[in-house]
């Protein structure tokens, strides 16, 4: 049965998992991946899968693999940056192989709209020696991912479906189609595979470098990758999913170069070398770093003059558009209006008006009183706005959990007061391990745990650890309970947090400050 | 066929809503649709867009090209200058009068407003009057889609069943009073697009359309 709905990449790959039979999706949440987990989570009833938020994407990744050891089909979903933190698993993985069938949909961001990098999981897709697929619009999304459940079994390999913020947050129609059943629950025959002892490790790492060859005939053949010879040879495009859409759209339609589409990885190398053959020059344009590019050009190049990112033709950072393919090209269009402003301000993200993180950093800055400014260690979240002004309260933000162990160098350094802040469920993610180092080594800092309730940065998702909880968790690691305080950020308590913050950067020695205060958009 | 329309405004303005109506009657009508939208951070008060494209045949740019968009439509003024550049000669611009100002350096009222009323299709919509005169104070996106729908090829009735959906949960009156704000946009952006068809400059169709300001 066929239906037409209107999803966003992001609903079109959780919808392909359930119609694919998954029986549970893991995921932590990172824009602009959030939306899939959400989407599997609205439909869990219906087609009686387990879908929760797991603490970090380690932990998603892992749950995804052992439900697939047991013979069932698992989606695994994450933010690019995710991936590095499940980086271990993942790869590991590879080596393991699968049982039912494993897809990871890895969510890139190129330009950085939500992230703090953009970096291209193209590159760990082929580090791990596992086959990516790379839809071009939402159909493809759907498509590919029932595709990458098939090949996942019969390849007993995880598959990656690269997706990148456009396509991710773009809606579109797309025609879904028959629900398959899940599979039955189904031990793998020989567990020596999944046991990684070095002995085991050769012998499966082995078979893992005797897939490739196969998967790379699969590729090969795959329709996802595409040549055409029509056309004028004397320039020849090489490009990858999305950015065929911004080329066909530069030339009204028609690609009127000979040209090869990459939608399916390992890359199709003969196919490229006929494409090479047959022009004087190639144009290499893709979403993300350039992981064709260089590839073709290799240490020797490819015996034609290349042109990509890596001389400038295209540039190197930031997203594609349509206006800058078409201008590698050479096309022009015109731009009839410009701003008639004269000086247009931006208008970047800010705290919601009545945020508890705000009324928090306005009491540490009264408690730090006027002094040189003493740094804190901050983490990513909403409260990382407080980087603007008026705030102008945090001093660093790198990846999660860095806060607190960016607090232990700096303690090591001779830093005093230490103080660092992180939010209840980054803290979660992979702030515990950093406390727990600190707490054995009974280091004189200050740690600011914002429970807000939720995780408000990605859209108020369900936070794992918050309210007493959380304050027995902080016990638990090692914090003398005395040292573990509890503040209601509100305006009227200003002075009286205040005064508590004070009175624990004057003691030498651990504390953890937990202000603590539901966010203003949780809705529930 | 083919429809390139840029929403504009900021976080928590309904931009979103006002993408998933137009989605929703361009898929009812057997259009191909793509709509881009931005999610995460700049949710949080900052500029918010969507590039909304729909078409009788195959789309495939997510993103419109720049100088190719058929309208701006904005539910805050300021907001409207960020697109200028996507639009093409004919191009038209729906915007409410309204500023929202979170920033600091929010430039001079009048001075944002004369810049849009510049454009030779500017329609100046006062959206928070026509939502509050509706006891509907968060409905001004939903005016604003109203005062676009003279230039779109739908018709009011088609929301009907989308503005059920949407506000149903939260009571009959409320889907009712959503209706009617978003009648009261349509005939207001009707009168604007009368005259300007008639050769009227921008500035002077918005204060006939606009006598009490
Ligand atoms: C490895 C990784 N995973 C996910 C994200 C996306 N992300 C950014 S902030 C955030 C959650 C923040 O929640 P919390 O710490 O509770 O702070 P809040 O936003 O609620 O203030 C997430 C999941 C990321 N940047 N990096
Ligand atoms: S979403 Fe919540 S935590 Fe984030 S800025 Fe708004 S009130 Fe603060």
């Amino acid at each position: 049965m066929q239906k037409r709905e209107l999803l966003l990449g992001d609903e079109a790959v959780a919808l392909a998992a359930l119609d694919a039979g998954i029986s549970g999706a893991y995921s932590y949440p990172g824009t602009p991946a959030t939306e899939i987990l959400e989407y599997v989570q609205s439909r869990a009833a219906d087609y009686g899968v387990k879908a929760s938020w797991s603490a970090n994407e380690k932990v998603a990744y892992e749950g995804a693999l052992g439900m697939s050891y047991c013979g069932k089909r698992a989606l695994v979903s994450m933010k690019h940056v995710g991936l590095n933190v499940a980086a271990d698993p993942f790869v590991n993985s590879g080596v393991t192989g699968v049982g039912g069938g494993l897809v990871l949909c890895v969510a890139d961001d190129p330009g950085m709209h939500s992230s703090q990098d953009e970096q291209d999981s193209r590159y760990l897709a082929h580090f791990a020696l596992i086959p990516c697929l790379e839809p071009r619009n939402q159909q493809e999304a759907y498509d590919m991912t029932r595709e990458a459940f098939e090949l996942s079994e019969r390849f007993a390999t995880p598959v990656m479906v690269r997706i990148v913020t456009r396509l991710a947050h773009s809606r579109a129609d797309v025609v879904t189609s028959a629900r398959r059943e899940q599979n039955a629950l189904k031990l793998p025959e020989d567990v020596s595979g999944y046991i990684l002892l070095p002995s085991n490790a050769r012998v499966q790492y082995d078979k893992l470098v005797k897939k490739y060859p196969l998967l790379e005939e699969v590729a090969a053949a795959s329709p996802h990758n595409q040549i055409s010879l029509e056309g004028d040879r004397r320039v020849g495009i090489l490009c990858n999913s999305i950015a065929y859409n911004y080329i066909r759209e530069a030339f009204g339609g028609t690609i009127p170069h000979p040209f090869v589409k990459v939608g399916m990885y390992p890359m199709p190398k003969a196919m490229i070398r006929r494409l090479v053959e047959a022009v004087d020059e190639v144009v290499v344009v893709e979403e993300g770093y350039p992981f064709l590019e260089e590839a073709l050009r290799g240490i020797t190049g490819a015996g034609k003059p290349v042109h990509g990112m890596l001389d400038g033709r295209l540039p190197r950072t930031g997203e594609l558009t349509p206006a800058i393919v078409a201008k590698a090209f050479g096309i022009v269009s015109e731009i009839p209006f410009v701003p008639t402003l004269e000086k247009l301000p931006g208008r970047p993200p800010a705290l919601c008006p009545g945020c508890p993180h705000a009324d928090s950093f306005r009491a540490v800055k009264l408690a730090s009183g006027d002094g040189p400014k003493v740094p804190i260690f901050s983490d990513i979240g909403c409260y990382t706005l407080s980087f603007y002004p008026p705030y102008n309260a945090v001093d660093s933000c790198v990846d999660m959990g860095a806060s607190i162990s960016m607090a232990i160098g700096a303690a090591h350094a001779g830093l005093h007061p230490v103080m660092c802040s992180i939010g209840d469920s980054t803290f979660g993610h992979s702030g515990m391990t950093g406390l727990l180092t600190a707490a054995y080594e009974k280091l004189p800092m200050t740690v600011f745990i914002l429970d807000n309730g939720t995780v408000a940065m990605t859209g108020t998702q369900d936070t794992l650890l918050t309210g007493e909880a959380l304050v027995k968790a902080v016990i638990g690691l090692g914090v003398e309970p005395e040292h573990v305080r509890v503040l209601s950020p509100l305006p009227k308590n200003l002075e009286e947090n205040a005064r508590i913050i004070r009175e624990e950067l004057e003691y030498k020695g651990l504390s953890v400050i937990i202000p603590r205060r539901i966010c203003v958009q949780y809705k529930r | 066929m083919k429809q390139d329309i840029i929403l504009a405004g900021v976080g928590g303005q309904g931009i979103l809503t006002i993408a998933f109506m137009l989605d929703s009657a361009a898929l009812a009508r057997g259009y191909r649709i793509k709509q881009a939208e931005v999610h995460g951070m700049a949710q949080r008060g900052g500029a918010v867009y969507s590039h909304l494209r729909f078409a009788d045949s195959e789309i495939l740019s997510d993103l419109i090209p720049a100088g190719q968009a058929d309208m701006i439509l904005s539910v805050e003024p300021l907001e409207v200058q960020r697109y200028l550049p996507y639009l093409h000669r004919n191009a038209v611009v729906v915007s409410s009068v309204h500023p929202f100002k979170n920033i600091p350096d929010y430039p001079e009222e009048k001075a944002v407003l004369d810049a849009l009323l510049e454009l030779p299709r500017a329609v100046l919509v006062d959206a928070r009057q026509i939502a509050t005169a509706h006891k509907m104070p968060r409905a001004e996106n939903m005016a604003m889609l109203g005062a676009a729908l003279p230039f779109l090829p739908f018709e009011l009735a088609d929301f009907d069943p989308f503005i059920r959906a949407q506000f149903e949960r939260k009571g009959e009156a409320v889907v009712q009073s959503n209706m009617a704000v978003l009648a009261q946009g349509f005939r207001t952006g009707m009168a604007v697009k009368e005259r300007l068809d008639a050769g009227m400059p921008a500035d002077v169709a918005f204060r006939e359309t606009h006598p009490n300001p």
